[in-house]
């Protein structure tokens, strides 16, 4: 079972306006890559909130936490630091669930896979 | 260096690897037919091919690289591959690739990376995706029939891009 899990809890706010932000800090020597969006959208894909993620090592654009096409522009190498912030009923539960997934290098307790 | 601002995807497409019918109908089909191709145009030598095959393979059995909207981008960081070459396949039928939204692929990006050049593969990613998000681009790709199509649509994008 997976600590990494979003949408069952109930810590936002009635009207559905909670708003959470966290800063994380990319670990693994591939940087962002394919694989970790996949992982990634996966689990935003799971939560109510909306996600959205802006590389602030790159001051780039603010993209859609759900969609694999835009997380890919974000362009993030090992140490680049994304601000991921989720709107919504589980906005507090989407966070840290999505940062600790990055903090984790992206690994979940799936069957272990090399990296790159 | 940021290679992502420098990038032309007319200069990462090797062009006369294109293929713009392909007629392999299953995910590794399609990987070895671009791979291949790329082999038989000189974008990479011939030797390594079988290997890369197996890799790209293996790899898209790890996680599938169809990123949804008839889109999919195989990629593989071999240590045979000196310098980031890349091509694109057409398939008018669909290929099945377990894209994440489950839906057939219709542009395949295949995408060879030196072994130890992560910063420079992520560039040429977001490159891609860059143009790749753009629906009109989608579109008038998936309709391109030809090399010379396929190669006039990269060619006018790569104008209009201008961050």
């Amino acid at each position: 079972m997976s600590l990494l899990t979003c949408g069952d809890g109930q810590t936002g706010s009635a009207d559905g306006t909670s708003r959470a932000s966290r800063d994380v800090t990319i670990p693994n020597k591939e940087g962002l890559h394919a694989r970790p969006v996949m992982t990634f959208v996966d689990l935003a894909q799971k939560c109510q909130a909306s996600v959205s993620v802006v590389n602030l090592s790159k001051r780039g654009e603010e993209v859609d936490g759900k969609s694999a096409m835009q997380m890919m522009l974000l362009e993030a190498t090992q140490g680049s630091v994304l601000r991921i912030t989720a709107r919504g009923v589980d906005a507090a539960e989407a966070v840290a669930a999505l940062a600790a997934l990055v903090e984790a290098g992206f690994k979940t307790d799936s069957p272990q896979q090399p990296d790159g | 260096m940021d290679v992502g601002v420098l990038m032309k995807l007319s200069e990462l497409i090797h062009k006369p690897s294109i293929v713009p019918e392909l007629e392999a109908t299953d995910r590794n089909g399609v990987i070895r037919c671009l791979v291949q191709s790329l082999a038989d145009h000189g974008a990479i030598d011939a030797e390594p091919v079988d290997a890369i095959v197996r890799a790209a393979i293996t790899r898209e059995r790890q996680g599938s690289t169809g990123f949804g909207k008839g889109v999919a981008v195989p990629h593989v960081k071999h240590s045979s591959i000196t310098k980031m070459t890349a091509t694109i396949g057409r398939s008018s039928h669909g290929v099945d690739f377990a894209a994440l939204d489950r839906a057939p692929v219709y542009i395949i990006v295949m995408l060879l990376s030196p072994a130890e050049a992560p910063e420079e593969h992520l560039a040429a990613m977001e490159r891609i995706f860059r143009y790749l998000q753009r629906e009109k681009f989608r579109r008038f790709l998936r309709q391109a029939d030809s090399q010379e199509a396929i190669i006039d649509l990269i060619d006018e994008v790569d104008e209009l891009q201008d961050d």
